[in-house]
């Protein structure tokens, strides 16, 4: 039986337009046609505005159609009579872990939509042990959800769905704000539940390894389905998947760029190991000696020291029963103008790390030196320290607060007690630097979309002209049209103004795009401190600390094992196609 | 980050594993026989009353003492007033035109031993109540009077989701602190009207996150099939037990006591 059956489905809401001083209606969703058997485990796909969560919010009579009909599980979503049941066969996880959860205590929030439904106690006590059980989170029942991570807290919430018993569950971006940890946590349960319970799962994404996992993958463009198939059907039309902002795994990447190069492997390839078993059986050329692979080396760049960390310890909560030790004899050497990537898991104190670089957090021990100088040995304000490194948080665009753009960006300038002159100067540059208009200088930071308002916050920090300039996970929760507008006007600032960049970031093939020495932290130390490519040929050790290297990477290193004589420091798909195609068959 | 809400002692004890609403109860029937009480038998019974309570709680003492500091001025305030002010008895000190008699004596002795028996009263139930538990045993408590318009269940939802989010705006403000910092925003020195300044950047991200908040919540819970107290049951129904309805009796008796002896014997 189909669980959801939408017809024709139209939905319009009227938008205010400023320029014609006029409302008119805005088609969110044009026309959308989709059934979706009992047990199915679809993913849905499209940038950020194509009506992803609009059609998900129907799927749970959260809003009712313009026009069309939908059904889930044979009721028509219009049919008010019926609301209840619907919301109850068909629930929903949302992607801020925080705010969905609603009680104090673990079980309690656990117990609420059955609470709501009136079910008697001692079956929402089952119920509740049973959803607590199947997302193993048993032992955390009485537990304070604040105190939990951003993994647990969504599968508290999927707990919080499960115990209404339904049939379907609607994840709407689960895990965009979720390390990779969490991510594979969150992921994992939704799996288990699709497979051993049955349930129909619709997973709305930006992350193509998780549409990968589906059954099925639907993807949207400007409120209609432009393509609706298997993943590998999906994903091997590359091109029309990068016209349309969207990532393909690299794996199935690489299989295409072989095949433009002439080569005939099979495109419907997702994972690693299909490719490399693709690229094994397809065969190499057997003397590979003769071949003169391309090589191409970095080397770091030498010059001035900008940032040195000598020794540096920090402990929170020193003498106290939650003492922790955040970072352990730390030592770095920045040089100017070098663009490093900082990775390492939740935990590991790259947060500490970075606060530390512009005297957020004073060090228990060590130094830590900008220039040369001491940071903490200077007297009086840090202002001007903070002027020189620049430091944009995570949802940088959560600090926006003045009534405009322009004067949002000014903060910055004005508080180091610039001239007018040369605040508007640098307000000018910042926002030109990010890609804002002057259209926008008059406009309220809060009007501008999620990728938009990042920017603005980025340009206040750029505004103090820094001479480092920190982003810890400038791309969280942007999806890969906003991540890749984020990440080039970085690198574009880098190269223009040749300032010293540090990248925290939990995505690897970013990183590896972007830097020239990568930091890895792990257990408050530094774990590794080199170019990409010697690290990332690490990449089984990355794996035993929790971080994987970039797929390419991997299918490199799997090759190298199997004896295949290629260089395995290799870690962009361009240059393993010019490697391959060298050397297969 | 683990932000302590109320002043909640977590430990195990009779006291602790009460009933919220006989706790509650009992601390308004405890008020009602304090003012009732008159006389000496009716405070020593007050006090030995309260007494077994805080024995049984398994809290420090200190920490019952804790709450009187912020009203000791009041407690002093008093004092002084009645001993001033009151012109019947006999004079037992005079200076000037400063005369302060037996009765007024006794009198702001009295006033100063209920105020203090009633704030640690209060106390106790608190330090032994989880917010939590007090907001659900307001809610059963309230439900009596909803037939004249008491929105019980809305008030009780509304203090629980506060009380939720008090850790998680917590965090965000910290969060912003260091943000703005990172700006050269300054949130130490200064004058008072540059502080108060200084804390726009602080606040309107706050509450717009507050309010981002407030509309996720709302989806997310309608989503959960919320649809107010229609129809609703509870995981953890509140169950009267054997030491509710015996803390019941002994609070009642309380009462019932203090009023004959006031009624009877004018004690």
């Amino acid at each position: 039986m189909d669980f959801i059956n939408s017809q024709n489905l139209i939905y319009e809401y009227t938008v205010y337009n400023e320029e014609k001083g006029e409302s008119q209606p805005f088609r969110a969703l044009n026309g959308i046609n989709l059934t979706v058997p009992e047990g199915q485990f679809i993913a849905v796909l499209g940038h950020n505005g194509s009506g992803k969560s609009t059609f998900a919010k129907h799927i749970n009579a959260l809003i009712t159609p313009t026009d069309g009909v939908i059904y889930v599980n044979g009721m028509d979503t219009a049919d008010e009579s019926k609301l209840w049941d619907i919301r109850q066969s068909a629930g929903m996880v949302f992607q801020n872990p925080d705010n969905q959860i609603i009680a104090t205590i673990v079980e309690e929030d656990v117990a609420f939509g059955p609470e709501n439904l009136g079910i008697p106690s001692q079956e929402i006590r089952k119920r509740v042990d049973f959803a607590l059980k199947t997302v193993s989170m048993e032992e955390f029942r009485r537990s304070a959800p604040s105190l939990l991570s951003g993994g647990q807290k969504q599968r508290i919430a999927i707990a919080g769905v499960l115990a209404m018993k339904p049939r379907c569950i609607v994840l709407d971006e689960p895990t965009a704000m979720l390390d990779p940890a969490g991510r594979r946590e969150v992921i994992d349960t939704v799996m288990q539940l699709n497979r051993q319970e049955g349930i129909t799962i619709v997973l709305i994404t930006h992350y193509m390894e998780e549409a990968a996992l589906a059954d099925r993958v639907v993807v949207m463009e400007k409120g209609r389905i432009v393509m609706d198939d298997s993943p590998e059907k999906v994903f091997s039309q590359v091109e029309k998947m990068k016209s349309l902002h969207l990532d393909v795994p690299q794996a199935t990447e690489l299989m295409y760029a072989l095949n433009k190069r002439g080569f005939n492997l099979n495109g419907n390839v997702l994972t690693i190991d299909e490719a490399v078993n693709e690229l094994l059986s397809h065969g190499f050329k057997g003397d590979m000696n003769d071949i003169d692979l391309p090589r191409n080396e970095q080397h770091h760049k030498s010059g001035e020291t900008i940032i040195e960390v000598r020794r540096l310890t920090h402990i929170y909560g020193k003498k106290s029963a939650f003492e922790k030790t955040a970072l352990y004899n730390v030592n770095i050497k920045i040089n100017k103008g070098e663009f490093i990537g900082l990775i390492g898991h939740t935990g590991s104190g790259k947060s500490t790390l970075i606060q530390h670089l512009n005297g957020l957090i004073k060090p228990d021990s060590g130094q830590v030196l900008v220039n040369g100088t001491d940071i903490n040995a200077v007297r009086g304000s840090l202002k001007n320290l903070r002027q020189k490194v620049g430091l944009v948080f995570q949802y940088p665009e959560y600090q926006l607060f003045e009534s405009t753009i322009y004067r949002d960006v000014a903060f910055g300038p004005k508080n180091m007690g610039l001239s007018e002159d040369e605040i508007d100067r640098r307000v000018r540059s910042a926002l030109k630097l990010v890609g804002m208009g002057e259209e926008y200088y008059e406009k309220s930071p809060f009007e501008l979309s999620g990728g938009q308002k990042r920017r603005v916050a980025i340009a206040g920090v750029l505004a103090m002209e820094p001479e480092v300039l920190i982003l810890d996970e400038p791309a969280a929760g942007l999806d890969p049209y906003g991540r890749d507008e984020i990440l080039s006007s970085i690198q574009s600032m880098h190269k223009k103004l040749g300032i010293t960049v540090i990248l925290v970031s939990h995505s690897m093939e970013d990183i590896s795009r972007l830097a020239d020495r990568i930091l890895v932290m792990n257990r408050g130390s530094v774990d590794m401190f080199d170019t990409v490519k010697d690290v990332f040929k690490r990449s089984k050790h990355l794996n035993e600390i929790g971080l994987a290297a970039p797929q390419i990477s991997v299918i490199m290193d799997k090759l190298c094992d199997k004896g295949i004589m290629l260089p395995c420091d290799v870690y962009t798909v361009d240059e393993a196609v010019d490697i391959l195609s060298l050397i297969l068959r | 980050m683990n932000v302590t809400i109320g002043q909640y002692y977590p430990v195990d004890s009779i006291i602790h594993n009460l009933d919220s609403r006989s706790k509650i109860m009992a601390t308004m029937l405890y008020i009602i026989g304090l003012f009732t009480a008159k006389g000496i038998i009716g405070y020593t019974l007050a006090i030995i009353i309260l007494a077994v309570a805080i024995y049984l709680s398994n809290v420090p003492f200190r920490l019952m003492l804790g709450g009187l500091k912020g009203i000791l001025i009041i407690i002093i305030f008093t004092v002084v007033l009645n001993l001033l002010f009151t012109r019947q008895g006999d004079v037992i000190f005079s200076l000037g035109i400063i005369k302060i008699t037996d009765y007024g004596a006794l009198l702001s002795l009295k006033m100063a031993v209920r105020l203090i028996l009633l704030i640690v009263a209060s106390s106790v139930m608190t330090l032994t109540t989880s917010p939590i538990e007090l907001t659900v045993g307001m809610e059963y408590l309230l439900k009596p009077f909803k037939r004249i318009g008491v929105p019980a269940h809305e008030i009780s939802m509304m203090m629980s989701i506060a009380l939720r989010f008090i850790p998680t705006l917590i965090e965000e403000l910290d969060k912003i602190k260091k943000a703005q910092m990172a700006r050269g925003a300054d949130f130490d020195g200064g004058k008072l009207t540059d502080r108060a300044k200084s804390l726009l950047p602080l606040l309107v991200p706050l509450f717009v996150s507050s309010f981002r908040r407030a509309v996720e919540l709302a989806t997310a819970m309608e989503a959960r099939c919320y649809r107010g107290d229609i129809n609703r049951t509870r995981m953890n129904e509140p169950v009267l037990k054997r030491n509710d309805y015996i803390t019941f009796s002994i609070y009642g008796g309380f009462v019932i006591v203090t009023l004959l002896l006031r009624l009877i014997w004018g004690l």
